[in-house]
């Protein structure tokens, strides 16, 4: 009773809450118009052209690399298709100063800052101009100069660090915040509750950006959850909360525009809520035939994020069929083109290794490295990718 | 110099380091206003704000999350996890995150501004819950730094080099010591290298090694043999990541015998590392086992608590075996 000035009341009264509908916010039509009431966002040509492509481009890199993973060129990869609005849409609402900690499949918002074909594919191939070293599996992508942190694994670990951060730039005073992307299933993981508590009671510019794409793997959201959503939890936290079309790439631009202020602003963080759909499997080792059907990913093909924009810059005659053709053909070329040069590439030196574990590796390590370098000089066919990095006698 | 206590010791560190650099943060659960359970940041809001000191909410998972993300960012975050015995639900952020975060980046980002805080051990009648060693978990884990001090004069300069490290370090506190070890301290920053174990005492015939409270246990201990005649060399390791197998494998070429102590339980404890690692380098100068003298491989007891621990009197016989061996 001490934390809370609600009225008393004198029998048990219980609430589940059903009273908070969250509606969901929407601009576009699938056919390209606007909703009757729906006010264009405040986005000039130039910027809607830089999303649009940004989304292209992500379409045509997941298609060409998930066929690359199938004929064996790359071990693994992860597509973003259908959700190219909610991620690049989200994106292009922020300033370049701005940290991303993104889940990892966000690879629309490193395309939209300007992540370049030859830098995504030394990250799929691991080649030796992986800024990552080939550590990390295909699609964890990172760039210190964009502002997008390293990917890892672990779900839902950046949220915390996307509060942490922020706090961290709010203390700088420089006017920057800190969004973070990740799924309604790594929702479910502690940190997630933990960084939205700690963003609120510590006035976090933070905005939590929740892909609900329907699936974890193979679990359906109705298996994660049995609230409506994601974005009822806010409340638990005293958060703005606002649930927008996912596939509405002019939603979703406007409502990370409209969070970025309450953000930077006023010190309020945000949780945003996209729902959309993931039109691909997990990953290229999953296989959705086993738990979905036909029909459902049908439907949800019909709300292409992608068309919904083309048709609405067309409407603008921002963009022609003829532009559209020509940065096809074009993409697809540099793709393969790119692909084929970053797969010749060599490995990362076998100094890599041991390089970074530690700001300088550790006397132990060190001897370690030696033992090893030792033992590949004895059977150098055995280590083809390294060999040549410790010729010299045994 | 002034007089303080292992306490005192650290809050005066903390002091020195946040007055030093506005980068520098402290947080924790109760760490604000009230200055922690055991005061180690008593004052510090007062005098640095709100901003810079204060408390979280009860969730360690996100603690070290913020820390990480805080650290990423550019800031030098000093999080304090209340008991070491609460840290494991933040052993994903620790372990998959604090320690990999420069290797997975390709040194792109870091945290190695992150020091976390934690009061370790046993002796306070604190039980299963308030008395755990946990280094081991976490010397498993590449990308870490773990550093336990002895004195309020280690307490001090080693956590200014915690802090100043360019990798993330996990500080464990001896909270046994904490009011008990009292000792004269520089006023200024001072900061005692990591990764160097101290020989605190030569000798001859056996080398004692332990870190921590255990000191004052190998101490007592090394008392008690030097009134027989055994002369002891005795080793504080400091840094239980990465140790330093030079100056202990050197110690044990000179006398040829090896008793290493922690309270943590014998099974997959640190001493088994140690051990293993000093056979291999000093196999032909060894003159007995090396013995290794631990908690049993229980939980922490708490009515018979003198009974699981290794006290002065189980590190003396270990060292009279050897010698007798």
């Amino acid at each position: 009773m001490t934390t809370t000035k609600a009225k008393v009341v004198y029998s048990p009264a219980f609430t589940d809450g059903a009273e908070f509908q969250i509606p969901t916010f929407r601009l576009l039509k699938q056919d390209g118009k606007l909703y009757k009431s729906a006010k264009t966002p405040d986005l000039d040509k130039e910027k809607a052209l830089r999303i649009y492509k940004a989304m292209v481009t992500t379409r045509i890199l997941d298609e060409r690399m998930l066929a690359a993973q199938r004929q064996g060129r790359l071990s693994f990869y992860m597509q973003c298709t259908g959700e190219e609005a909610a991620v690049v849409g989200s994106a292009a609402a922020l300033d370049d100063g701005d940290m991303i900690m993104a889940q990892y499949r966000e690879q629309g918002a490193l395309a939209y800052r300007g992540f370049t074909i030859d830098e995504f594919m030394n990250q799929l191939f691991g080649n030796e101009l992986d800024y990552g070293k080939g550590r990390q599996m295909p699609v964890h992508y990172g760039s210190k100069v964009l502002n997008y942190m390293t990917i890892s694994s672990p779900l839902a670990t950046q949220i915390p660090q996307a509060t942490g951060y922020a706090y961290g730039q709010k203390l700088a005073g420089q006017g920057e915040c800190t969004i973070t992307y990740f799924g309604e299933g790594a929702a479910s993981e502690g940190d997630f509750h933990a960084a939205l508590n700690m963003a609120a009671v510590h006035r976090v510019p933070v905005i939590f950006l929740c892909r609900n794409n329907g699936y974890a793997i193979s679990t359906p959201a109705a298996e994660q959850f049995a609230a409506d959503g994601v974005a009822p939890r806010a409340y638990g936290y005293k958060m703005d909360v606002i649930r927008v079309d996912g596939n509405d790439v002019l939603a979703m631009y406007e409502a990370t525009r409209a969070a970025r202020r309450l953000a930077v602003e006023h010190n309020r963080p945000v949780l945003i809520e996209a729902m959309s759909y993931r039109l691909a499997a997990h990953s290229s080792s999953d296989d959705p035939s086993g738990y979905r059907s036909k029909d459902e990913e049908a439907a949800w093909r019909e709300k292409d994020p992608i068309l919904r924009m083309r048709l609405w810059l067309e409407s603008k005659q921002w963009w022609t069929e003829e532009d559209e053709k020509q940065f096809q053909e074009d993409m697809r070329r540099e793709v393969l083109e790119t692909m084929k040069r970053a797969q010749k590439r060599s490995p990362p030196p076998l100094e890599t290794l041991i390089t970074d574990v530690y700001d300088e590796a550790p006397p132990m390590l060190a001897e370690q490295f030696e033992k090893l370098k030792a033992h590949i000089r004895r059977y150098p066919d055995e280590y083809p990718k390294s060999a040549r990095h410790v010729k010299g006698g045994v | 110099m002034t007089t303080m206590n292992m306490l005192q010791a650290i809050n005066n560190a903390l002091d020195t380091a946040m007055s030093a650099d506005e980068r520098v943060l402290c947080f924790g659960e109760d760490v604000g206003v009230f200055g922690g359970v055991f005061r180690a940041t008593s004052n510090l809001q007062q005098k640095y704000g709100k901003s810079r000191c204060f408390n979280t909410p009860l969730v360690e998972q996100g603690i070290i999350g913020f820390a990480n993300g805080l650290a990423a960012q550019g800031s030098v975050p000093v999080a304090e996890i209340q008991f070491a015995d609460y840290i494991f639900p933040a052993f994903d952020q620790i372990v998959n995150e604090s320690a990999k975060y420069r290797y997975r980046s390709g040194n792109l980002f870091n945290v190695g501004g992150l020091t976390i805080r934690a009061p370790y051990g046993g002796g306070i009648a604190g039980g299963l819950y308030h008395s755990q060693s946990p280094e081991a978990y976490f010397a498993h884990t590449p990308g870490l730094k773990i550093v336990v001090p002895r004195n309020p004069h280690q307490a001090k300069g080693l956590l200014l080099a915690a802090i100043h490290d360019p990798n993330p370090v996990l500080f464990f506190e001896p909270k046994r010591l904490y009011r008990a070890s009292v000792g004269d301290v520089p006023d200024e920053d001072y900061r005692l290298p990591l990764g160097e174990a101290e020989i605190t005492k030569e000798g001859t015939d056996v080398t004692v090694l332990g870190w921590g409270a255990q000191m004052e246990v190998i101490d007592q201990a090394v008392e008690r043999a030097e009134k027989e005649g055994i002369s002891c060399e005795v080793i504080d390791l400091r840094s239980i990541l990465p140790w330093d197998v030079e100056a202990v494998a050197k110690s044990v070429l000179k006398t040829g015998r090896l008793v290493i102590t922690h309270e943590a339980p014998l099974t997959g404890g640190f001493a088994g590392e140690i051990a293993a690692t000093i056979q291999a380098r000093c196999f032909l100068y060894l003159e007995s086992p090396i013995a290794r003298v631990t908690g049993i491989d229980t939980p922490f007891p708490l009515v018979l608590e003198k009974e699981h621990l290794p006290n002065h009197l189980k590190v003396y016989e270990a060292i009279r075996e050897s010698v007798e061996f």
